[in-house]
């Protein structure tokens, strides 16, 4: 039988720094955002980040939960006892079997966003897999202002990984080449995911080349999330965090229409929630010790 | 913090916006039973205050729940924004 390319499935993997030595660490503190997507788990040692893992996430939250820190630990002196504070953020954040507290994933990403890009971020979009959030934070990544729209999935991860299946391309090629086109065409439907699925499938077969139905796309997703920012504002420096960040053709599009530009990290975007949520750990940790005396 | 609970779809904005910096010292909390389709609670938010929230079950079906307080169905104005004595609640419609 022949192997059916998936084309949407974006690489999972893990990191450590080898460099680091978690057992000379005060605080080793944990985050993990188990997304509707996606699952991230981020060691932290003292604040540092350390290690994480990103992968997809299974039907069964405790257990996505668990296979994101254990790879995350995989490669590490370090097992799960050795950690003082895990804290659970995203979709399934009540599961994490682990965690001793549940934090928004609202917190969560304007704290990582904060560590990532620096304290000069007001502004923070991200695009997840299945919701998009924009929050306003202050320069130590405290939420001011936020708007979350989980109610549909036009101008988000999945939708991208629909269309990128739909034209049997790779997912993470998709965003540079619909930027190889000569003319913006017209967006597609920004409204619905399946509405825009199906306007791409016949923009296919009037005969339109596959960069130009993407551009189409991403444009779409990029007017449907500045639609969505115009309600709280856009502050400089923006950030854009998830997995949309590493498409090129949202972000620019994004850049373009807001007429800002979104600040660059080396640092897997993706990742910004569960680093939120270590960062909180840590602080969680260090308060409860302090009670203790 | 501007708290803003619900969605946008392709019928329209559905927002109720919270102030909670506004409704942190409030005590009673009049807003929560002035709601006659009992959307508000009182919850612990991320940074440990208590701030009326928009419960997590109707933040999908706020322009349904909300539907009885439209200026269709006589109110000028919304009970949970009349009952608010700091004024930190915002409707977009």
């Amino acid at each position: 039988m022949a192997t059916v390319a998936e084309y949407w499935r974006w690489k999972e993997y893990n990191w450590s720094d080898p460099d680091n030595d978690p057992r000379k660490a005060d605080v080793i503190s944990a985050g993990v955002d188990v997304g509707s997507v996606s699952s991230q788990a981020v060691v932290m040692t003292d604040g540092k980040l350390y290690a994480f893992a990103n992968m997809r996430t299974g039907s069964d939250s405790p257990e996505s939960a668990e296979k994101a820190i254990t790879w995350a630990l995989e490669d590490t002196p370090i097992t799960l006892d050795d950690i003082h504070f895990s804290v659970g953020t995203g979709y399934g954040r009540v599961n994490v079997p682990f965690a001793k507290k549940a934090i928004t994933e609202i917190a969560c990403h304007a704290r990582g966003a904060n560590f990532m890009y620096g304290p000069s971020v007001r502004t923070v979009l991200d695009m997840g897999g299945q919701d998009c959030k924009a929050i306003h934070c202050d320069e130590k990544g405290k939420v001011q202002a936020f708007l979350m729209n989980d109610k549909c999935a036009a101008g988000t991860g999945r939708g991208m990984e629909v269309m990128a299946d739909l034209l049997s391309l790779p997912i993470e090629e998709v965003g540079e080449m619909s930027l190889d086109v000569e003319e913006e065409p017209p967006p597609v439907s920004s409204t619905c995911v399946v509405f825009a699925k199906s306007e791409a499938s016949g923009l296919l077969r009037q005969g339109w080349p596959k960069n130009k139905v993407l551009a189409a796309y991403c444009s779409a997703m990029a007017h449907r999330v500045c639609s969505l920012l115009e309600r709280i504002g856009v502050e400089k420096q923006f950030a854009i965090t998830g997995g949309i960040a590493k498409n090129s053709g949202v972000v620019k599009r994004i850049e373009k229409e807001l007429g800002v530009e979104a600040l660059k990290c080396e640092t897997d975007s993706q990742i910004a929630g569960a680093v939120g949520a270590a960062l909180f750990g840590r602080v969680l940790h260090l308060k409860a010790q302090k009670k203790k005396g | 913090m501007l708290a803003n609970y619900g969605y946008k779809d392709g019928s329209g904005d559905f927002f109720l916006t919270i102030d909670t910096d506004r409704c942190i010292d409030c005590e009673s909390r009049p807003c929560v039973s002035a709601c006659p389709a009992g959307v508000l609670e009182i919850i612990e938010d991320d940074y440990g205050d208590d701030v009326c929230a928009v419960q997590d079950a109707q933040r999908k079906q706020i322009k349904y729940s909300c539907a009885g307080c439209k200026p269709t169905t006589g109110w000028t104005t919304l009970p949970c924004l009349e009952a608010c004595p700091n004024g930190a609640l915002q409707h977009s419609w």
